[in-house]
């Protein structure tokens, strides 16, 4: 679905991504660990368009879409959420929704009306729908993240740390919103420090490092790798 | 629902504005020559506030060359009424037009450039249409020429009248330019634009077009401005590259009304220029000061309310008294 091969980005001599390659299928929900610093983000921001690579190609669903503009990647299939919360303040919550469901999956109003309230309910702000986005908690924020990214209609969505500071019921309700997501057969990339979260809900595993993967595979074996405890989970001298 | 209780003076400040609205229709059967003269650079500035409000404060185009497009206006109806003798009404829609044609090439160029750079550029660009139109032999070169009697006339013989027919055109301008970006701004269209008013990234995230909007605003406002560019030749009666290119005029001041009343909000521009408007009438006896009041006031606005005399209101009221979300009527 997702195909990056030889992924760089450099931001002067600074190499952020540097020749990384990663293959996502159909329906996995692929966990993204790596210390900070290892490009996590701005792997999303390249796969969306924020930035241009360096070198490299990204392909989704077959296609090579490196140079095309956010919003148009959006519109292919890739929804996103961002780790820092970039909502539209001055907007109430429904309409923030509603311009993902306009925009950036191209419904009607009347259409688009009924995608909001629907994500708004499985994201769990009906009850602050006409609040300002600019008066919700940073919890709040997140959760708008995350509904506008799904209001999109997305057939890939990557998921920048939306576990961070929430508590053990409240990353049950997000784990069984992914588990909703996922029957919707959305596939998901998640990059998240909380370890027992994405543990609970990744198919696979890939560690981040120096702006490549130094691991890949099923969870447990690659929590186990001795580089990835390294680099990762902190060496024990 | 913060303040459920307050939706009265919502509901009172629309009236307001409704009657504001059908008094100003019916003006010039009430008003002196003198205050309908106001009155019609009033609307002229109005409609140049609200271009450059969606252009500065949705669209993040903070262009200072906005003052082009108005003296392209007010040349081009020049041009259409006194040389090549059309239809004065029919001269005025024409202006609208060449202020298009000519915002395209000026797209292409200034749209290379982003934030301080497209400030500057777009400055450059209008001052460069400026010395181009002072260029022009049968515009009268760098001093400027009257409108023919012959052109004047057709707005009425008499003067009063002359004044009411100009005014009543200025007014369908300001509706018009008013309307027509209400509607815009109720549209998908809209949507996307508050959205990147908000946040550009995050817009793009989630489908909005940014370039596409961009291009949209862009070409939105050009005519517009050159429809104010024809109504303020009409009332100053003749075209020179200063006074229909004034920066002054159409850009600082107009930057000046749209950060005092609030730049990103539809009420904006509108509570701006009224408050200009006092300002300029009732305080102009003490001279230069009213500069300066007008200038400590937008800084004030700046450091106090980014979003403005609206944003301050807005805080206290529950709704925009000219709304723009959907919300209400599609829900459900």
């Amino acid at each position: 679905m997702l195909d990056l091969t030889g992924l760089s980005l450099h931001f002067g001599a600074l190499r952020v991504l540097d020749g990384l390659d990663l293959k996502v299928e159909r329906g996995e929900v692929l966990g993204v660990l790596g210390p900070n610093g290892a490009g996590k983000t701005t792997l999303f921001n390249v796969i969306t368009g924020v930035h241009r690579p360096t070198a490299g190609e990204i392909r989704f669903e077959g296609r090579v879409i490196g140079r095309q503009r956010s919003w148009t990647r959006c519109r292919a299939g890739i929804g996103r959420t961002f780790q820092v919360p970039k909502p539209f303040t001055g907007m109430t919550v429904f309409d923030n929704v509603l311009t993902a469901a306009v925009h950036g999956a191209g419904l009607s109003f009347r259409t688009a009306a009924r995608r909001a309230g629907e994500t708004l309910e499985l994201t769990g702000l009906a009850s602050r729908s006409e609040l300002e986005a600019g008066a919700l908690s940073l919890l709040d924020l997140k959760r708008l993240e995350l509904a506008k990214a799904v209001a999109c209609g997305p057939r890939l969505l990557l998921l920048d740390e939306i576990a961070g500071g929430l508590t053990d019921r409240e990353c049950g309700t997000l784990l069984s919103i992914l588990t909703t997501l996922r029957e919707r057969e959305i596939t998901i990339v998640w990059i998240e420090h909380v370890l027992h979260a994405l543990k609970s809900a990744a198919t696979r595993l890939a560690v981040l490092h120096g702006g490549r993967f130094i691991a890949d595979g099923a969870p447990e074996t690659v929590l186990a790798d001795p580089t990835v405890q390294d680099v990762y989970l902190g060496a024990v001298d | 629902m913060q303040h459920p209780n307050r939706l009265w003076i919502v509901y009172l400040a629309r009236a307001a504005l409704f009657a504001a609205a059908v008094v100003m229709a019916v003006a010039p059967m009430l008003l002196a020559t003198r205050d309908i003269a106001i009155l019609t650079e009033f609307l002229s500035l109005l409609t140049i506030a609200i271009m450059w409000n969606l252009l500065a404060g949705y669209a993040d185009i903070v262009s200072v060359g906005q003052h082009a497009f108005v003296g392209v206006g007010a040349y081009a109806l020049f041009g259409f009424a006194a040389i090549a003798h059309v239809d004065p009404y029919l001269a005025i829609p024409l202006s609208a037009l060449v202020a298009l044609v000519v915002a395209l090439p000026v797209m292409v160029i200034i749209f290379r450039l982003r934030t301080a750079y497209l400030a500057v550029g777009s400055w450059v660009v209008a001052e460069t249409i400026m010395l181009a139109a002072g260029k022009l032999s049968a515009f009268g070169g760098g001093s400027g020429i009257s409108l023919p009697v012959s052109v004047v006339r057709g707005f009425g013989s008499r003067v009063t009248e002359r004044y009411a027919t100009i005014y009543w055109i200025a007014f369908a301008v300001a509706a018009l330019a008013l309307v027509a970006t209400w509607l815009l701004m109720r549209s998908r269209i809209g949507l996307g634009l508050t959205a990147m008013r908000d946040n550009e990234e995050g817009a793009g995230v989630v489908g909005v077009n940014l370039i596409g909007l961009r291009v949209l605003c862009f070409l939105w406002t050009a005519p517009f401005l050159g429809l104010a560019g024809a109504v303020i030749t009409l009332q100053k009666l003749r075209v020179s590259p200063p006074a229909s290119f004034s920066i002054i005029d159409w850009t600082v001041y107009v930057i000046f009304i749209v950060v005092i009343g609030g730049i990103g909000s539809f009420e904006g521009p509108i509570i701006g220029t009224v408050v200009f408007f006092l300002i300029r009438e009732y305080l102009s006896e003490i001279g230069v000061w009213h500069f300066i009041i007008l200038g400590v006031l937008s800084i004030a606005v700046v450091l106090i309310e980014p979003r403005g005399l609206w944003g301050l209101v807005r805080r206290l009221l529950p709704a925009d008294v000219i709304p723009i979300s959907r919300r209400r009527r599609v829900r459900r």
